[in-house]
């Protein structure tokens, strides 16, 4: 396009929510009275009027086709009232106004392959990220291993099975863009990044490289006549921040980069302030296409709490109240050096009293 | 079909099981759509993600795409085997944002379906993890159609790059009992005042919004966000005793003790002899759990607003760190109330990015140069809502001690004559 053809944008930003919302709740917009649950995936809120909305929501593949896309429109409208929302989870919801259209709307879901669950204490849809299918710095895929966990937990999800609700959250680097979850499955690396000594001066802004590095492992160095970079592999966490700015500083390792498991991540404030996410289990293999061994470590954790934690307890308030010794002991996960903090603020996480159950 | 369709036994096996699969789409959009641009797209992707699978690597790289105007809000993506697969060696994404508290209708939902069918893959993401619709896979030269289609309508990009970045929102008090604020009003009043430095990024790393409308903090804001909006209140909870005495009835006492009583953080809670619930406010902290058991019987106050907190955000580079609070309780009804926290948002801004490295996020800033400089950088008192406790080390000068003390008590007395 020439320039003199190219159109301004207009900034507007944001757009108004309002316009998309269903008339009845632009209604009684803030004027909410109590909201119950009368199964899994539906939520029924009752407006201080006296008038209802009944929510139905779905779990989806999250990257839509458009084929896809339309299929849930065609749903919206012929069984819902044409308005719909999406939760931080990606789950679609819709609203009816009227309690004989529930079941309907949750059968056409059924129907056309969509998951109707995930409210209350279920399992989730997990959080994620983009992976190898989209992302420049990923050590797994993220789709696919959120795909194959989901099946093996999808009675969790469209069940009440659980103590509290449970968010999962996966991620592909250590960055965690997936996010804190009650269980999330992060890409750990073990080994330094490999550099490639050819391309770092032509791709990379040294200084900022060796900037990014949160242990001060990186320094600009000569190599092979080549203003190039070294990695004081001793001091290396293999944490990967090098990567994103300086791609020839090569993290990702077919064999190397593994999964870790972290528990007790919790964003709400209810009874307990937010909690991290603790690690348990390392060293899991990165292994597509369907991630077997991560998968069974994360049902392991969730039996474990289903059969042991009070109601309302989250994972995290659970292995703090039975202790962390306990833990390890019924999930059978090896508890290793690698378990006890090192970073700032360490000694915080050590156990500075005579509290010890026996 | 102008090229072969790529083998790849690795993908085939994520059709397998119930959950929805992906991959599934993919292949309809490989063979079920009419457009051959499209089919080819999703046959290039399966191709190279197969490749991933089967090397266990990512071969996406980034690189410089925009629209006019805008110095950020696309990612880019270029194939490093896009010689393997042409189709898609170039698969942008358009990060553009949602309306606030993510709601469509499916009118709104098929006309940005049918915009992207026109110039991109058909691939579509409801939302990504900062809070973006993410349109996935397009080319560099259909990008600015394709934005320029939606602008027109409405939409506009979201952030990428050191830039504020798109917010997110609950559903609030559109459809839950629990919302102390109206969050769409928050989240528009706030992100659209930083519209320029959402569209071009220029600030020492990214600064998100977030806005929950009660402490449990649905959008994760204190987790992510360098600014959190947190709905709350200020009076007594809303008890219906009627109400608390029938979920007795229903549940049992055992289970309201178990439950409900004796979970509270700060034992605020009491069951009298007459099966009614005494609730002791000044000592209730609004952690909200008394509230998601018995939604009928307790409910928020009427005196509502917001707590702030800022500096929440994931492990790089210093480690995890949740926003810190900042202002305990401001109202946000009216045009000033609103006024007053974008302001308050933009002394933050414009501090961070006077005082803040590169790369540095808000918390990471303020661990290094102190809250109390922060503080003091952003004209805000400091107040002991901001603390889990004083301080335990007695290494620090403080010989400014009587004037400080002074001041907090000319400050108390200012607030008490209103």
């Amino acid at each position: 396009m020439a320039l003199e053809d190219m159109r301004p944008p207009i900034e507007t930003g944001c757009p108004d929510g309002f316009q998309y919302m269903h008339p009845m709740m632009r209604r009684n917009f803030g004027l909410w009275a109590y909201h119950e649950d009368p199964q899994p995936g539906v939520l029924l809120h009752v407006a201080k009027s006296g008038e209802k909305v009944w929510t139905v929501r779905a779990g989806t593949q999250r990257i839509l086709d458009i084929f896809t896309l339309r299929k849930l429109c065609d749903i919206g409208d012929q069984q819902a009232d044409g308005y719909v929302h999406f939760t931080i989870r990606s789950n679609i919801e819709y609203f009816v106004t009227e309690e004989a259209k529930v079941q309907p709307l949750v059968d056409a879901l059924n129907e056309a392959g969509f998951i109707v669950g995930g409210t209350r204490n279920s399992v989730a849809m997990m959080s994620h990220t983009q992976g190898w299918l989209h992302c420049d710095i990923p050590g797994t895929d993220a789709s696919g291993v959120v795909k194959a966990m989901m099946d093996e937990l999808i009675t969790e999800f469209k069940e009440w099975n659980m103590p509290n609700r449970v968010h999962l959250t996966t991620s592909c680097c250590q960055i965690n863009c997936g996010g804190q979850g009650d269980i999330a499955i992060n890409v750990q690396h073990t080994k330094p990044p490999k550099i490639n000594h050819d391309l770092v001066a032509n791709v990379c802004e040294r200084p900022s490289v060796v900037a990014r590095c949160p242990v001060a492992a990186i320094r600009p160095a000569l190599v092979n006549g080549k203003p190039s970079l070294e990695v004081d592999e001793k001091k290396c966490i293999c944490c990967g921040a090098c990567f994103p700015p300086c791609p020839p500083m090569m993290i990702n390792d077919a064999e190397h980069s593994k999964l870790a498991v972290w528990v007790g991540g919790n964003h709400s404030n209810a009874r307990g302030k937010p909690t991290f996410q603790k690690l348990v289990a390392a060293g899991i293999p990165n292994n597509p296409p369907r991630w077997p061994e991560a998968t069974a470590v994360v049902k392991n954790i969730l039996n474990a709490y289903k059969a042991d934690a009070r109601d309302w307890e989250r994972v995290g308030e659970w292995v703090e109240r039975i202790g962390w010794p306990r833990f390890f002991e019924i999930t059978n996960l090896p508890f290793t050096k690698y378990h006890v903090d090192t970073w700032k603020g360490a000694r915080n996480s050590l156990n500075a009293s005579t509290h010890i159950r026996f | 079909m102008a090229t072969k369709h790529h083998v790849t036994p690795m993908l085939d096996e994520l059709e397998n099981g119930p959950w929805p699969s992906f991959i599934s789409g993919f292949k309809r959009l490989r063979d079920d759509h009419p457009d051959a641009r499209i089919n080819g797209l999703a046959n290039g992707l399966l191709g190279q993600l197969e490749h991933s699978y089967e090397t266990r690597k990512g071969y996406w790289k980034g690189g410089t795409v925009s629209v006019f105007g805008y110095g950020g809000g696309i990612i880019p993506r270029f194939s490093e085997v896009g010689n393997a697969f042409v189709e898609s060696k170039e698969f942008h994404t358009v990060r553009v944002q949602p309306p606030a508290s993510n709601f469509y209708s499916t009118d709104m939902l098929r006309q940005l379906g049918d915009s992207w069918e026109k110039h991109g893959s058909g691939l579509v993401t409801f939302h990504g993890q900062t809070g973006n619709i993410m349109f996935i896979g397009t080319d560099t030269s259909r990008i600015q159609h394709f934005f320029d289609e939606i602008n027109e309508y409405g939409f506009d990009l979201g952030g990428a790059g050191p830039c504020v970045r798109t917010a997110m929102s609950c559903i609030g008090s559109a459809r839950c009992e629990m919302s102390c604020f109206n969050e769409q009003a928050a989240h528009r009043h706030l992100v659209n005042n930083f519209t320029d430095d959402v569209h071009r990024p220029a600030l020492p790393y990214k600064f998100k919004f977030k806005f929950s409308g009660c402490p449990n903090d649905c959008q994760n804001a204190i987790e992510r966000a360098d600014f959190a909006v947190i709905g709350t209140w200020r009076d007594d909870m809303r008890v219906d005793q009627a109400e608390f005495k029938a979920a007795i009835e229903k549940k049992g006492r055992q289970y309201i003790i178990d439950n409900v009583i004796t979970r509270c953080p700060t034992n605020a809670l009491a069951l009298n002899d007459d099966d009614t619930i005494a609730v002791d406010n000044r000592n209730c902290v609004r952690c909200m759990h008394c509230l998601n058991v018995l939604p009928k019987a307790l409910g928020v106050g009427e005196d509502r607003g917001v707590t702030i907190l800022v500096g929440g955000k994931r492990t790089l580079k210093i480690g995890d760190l949740m926003g810190t609070v900042v202002v305990p309780f401001m109202k946000l009804r009216t045009e000033e109330d609103f006024e007053q926290i974008v302001e308050m948002a933009e002394e933050i801004v414009d501090f961070w990015a006077e005082n803040g490295l590169e790369h540095e996020r808000t918390g990471e800033m303020i661990e290094r140069i102190g809250l109390v400089n922060f503080l003091e950088g952003i004209g805000i008192d400091v107040d002991p809502n901001m603390v889990s406790n004083p301080r335990q080390s007695s290494y620090i000068r403080m010989d400014g001690w009587d004037e400080a003390a002074v001041e907090w008590f000319e400050k108390k007395a200012e607030k008490a004559a209103g």
